[in-house]
């Protein structure tokens, strides 16, 4: 089956990630690295987004023009900062793979066609 | 043995046959079809139809093999549009291929932490022990359309999420089966904690946990903890004719006629518990709450009881398992082992900790009983009344009242 990872930082994390010494920060990069490497067989697409003060919004009303705002559809202390499509035999396989994720503290795990 | 004929099946027979083949109807046609809701809903079907004429017709013979007539041939008739599914099923004769018992699959798909908690209880009610939607929501004082909901959702989300059909990955297991226990033990709970009056239309959920500890503890013979929950269920049953008197009213452990309790059923449980702890030395809090239990009714008279002991146990179970309300039910052996103004004591510097614990009414229902043994009754009015407020159980609420209005 094939399921998209949603990688959710917190505010939290963000502020650690910043207060983070170089090789500290270095290290944490790798660890991600290792993660995909190791987890390569099932990955079939990822993608990691801009922080979320880069976002733009548009909203398409109907019969209307689109209204197009700054930042991200729904403001919250939890932002979306990306994406990994994998493919796996079941939701356990899944979370077992997102149960080792080494970065951001939230996965959420939906399955996709 | 025989079963009654028309006309006098007795509704704990009918629910025993039921859960006895419901699951295992539920196991092969899952492992046939694959689906585990096309699988479901033909089990649901089946039992629906037993429920209704069973009562009339009688019991037949060859349950299991009723069972899986009716359900072949409506699984013929639903699935007229699913060719390769129809075969499948067109191809299945009685005696089904003898199988493993796979029930245990079942209980850890219905029990998955992807599900909510009140979705893995009521699917396991459903699809391991063969309830109807209407015996569940009775059960638990809720909508019929609500746990309809419920299940749908849940059964929804096992195939379109990938939930899959099988005993966890070994790395997995003590995790998942710690959740498996969870709905086990709340369904016990939620069964043993309602007055006989709120049972008597609904099916009894304690039943149903007992049974499923014990179908669980068969399957898995290694592991303490299940044997652990098995124990402490049939340690707290043996003693519930005690529980109530005959208006239905709650009798506190101490004031209990411990000549009802079944000793019989006691010594087995305790021995049972004593097998498990000795064979694999890894305790857990069901096997400690459990040896708690069995310390209480060892005890002849409540005078008797060794609380000594019995703070040892809750003292090894704050360490395996920290709650508050452990900590609160420590407070209480405390005050037979040390006295009543240790645990006040407790209480307050729990209260500090644990803000939570305003809300439960035990906390207060505690606090009340510890400020009559210090000479403080009008303090103690005040914390019962705060109880009363807290509680929806009725038994409880009629205790309470009955202190206000007594003490």
């Amino acid at each position: 089956m094939k399921y998209v990872l949603m990688f959710v930082e917190t505010e939290q994390f963000a502020k650690e990630l910043e207060a983070m010494g170089e090789l500290e920060r270095d290290a944490a990069y790798e660890a991600v690295g290792r993660w995909f490497a190791e987890n390569s067989d099932k990955i079939t697409h990822h993608t990691h987004l801009a922080p979320v003060h880069t976002a733009t919004t548009v909203r398409l009303q109907r019969g209307g023009e689109p209204v197009v705002t700054d930042g991200p559809f729904v403001e919250g202390k939890e932002v979306v900062s990306g994406f990994a499509e994998v493919e796996v035999a079941d939701l356990d396989e899944a979370l077992k793979m997102a149960r080792s994720w080494p970065a951001c503290p939230i996965v959420e795990i939906r399955p996709a066609s | 043995m025989t079963e009654p004929g028309p006309g006098q099946v007795s509704r704990e027979v009918l629910a025993r046959v039921v859960r006895e083949h419901a699951g295992r109807l539920a196991a092969s046609l899952m492992s046939l079809l694959g689906d585990f809701s096309a699988a479901e809903d033909l089990v649901q079907d089946a039992i629906e139809t037993a429920l209704r004429r069973w009562p009339v017709e009688g019991i037949p013979d060859r349950p299991e093999a009723w069972f899986f007539t009716v359900a072949r041939r409506r699984g013929l008739d639903v699935l007229r549009r699913e060719s390769n599914r129809r075969a499948k099923l067109a191809q299945l004769q009685w005696p089904a291929p003898a199988q493993p018992d796979d029930r245990l699959q079942l209980i850890f798909t219905c029990c998955h932490p992807a599900l909510s908690r009140a979705a893995q209880i009521a699917l396991t009610l459903r699809v391991v022990c063969g309830l109807s939607t209407a015996q569940i929501a009775a059960a638990f004082v809720v909508p019929e359309a609500t746990v309809a909901q419920r299940l749908t959702r849940a059964k929804r989300k096992i195939t379109q999420a990938g939930i899959p059909y099988r005993i966890p990955a070994a790395d997995d297991l003590p995790q998942r089966l710690d959740g498996v226990l969870a709905v086990i033990y709340l369904l016990f709970n939620e069964g043993y904690l309602s007055s006989t009056a709120e049972r008597a239309q609904a099916r009894d959920l304690v039943d149903d946990a007992e049974w499923l500890a014990a179908l669980l503890a068969g399957s898995m013979p290694n592991e303490p903890e299940v044997t652990g929950l098995l124990a402490l269920i049939r340690l707290q049953r043996a003693r519930g004719l005690a529980r109530f008197d005959g208006a239905d009213h709650l009798v506190l452990l101490a004031d209990q006629d411990r000549s009802l309790w079944d000793r019989e059923a006691i010594g087995q449980a305790t021995a049972l518990l004593m097998r498990a702890a000795r064979a694999h030395h890894r305790p857990g809090p069901y096997q400690v709450q459990a040896a708690i239990v069995a310390c209480h009714a060892e005890a002849q008279r409540f005078d008797d009881t060794d609380w000594p002991q019995i703070l040892v146990l809750y003292d090894m179970l704050l360490y395996l398992a920290p709650s508050p309300i452990t900590r609160l039910n420590r407070a209480i052996a405390l005050r037979y082992a040390k006295g009543p103004e240790e645990a006040l004591m407790e209480l307050t510097e729990l209260e500090d900790l644990q803000a939570d614990l305003e809300r439960y009414p035990l906390f207060h229902a505690t606090r009340a009983e510890l400020l009559r043994d210090v000479g403080r009754p009008e303090d103690a009015r005040a914390y019962d009344e705060r109880a009363l407020s807290l509680t929806a159980n009725p038994a409880q609420q009629a205790l309470l009242a009955e202190r206000l209005n007594w003490r």
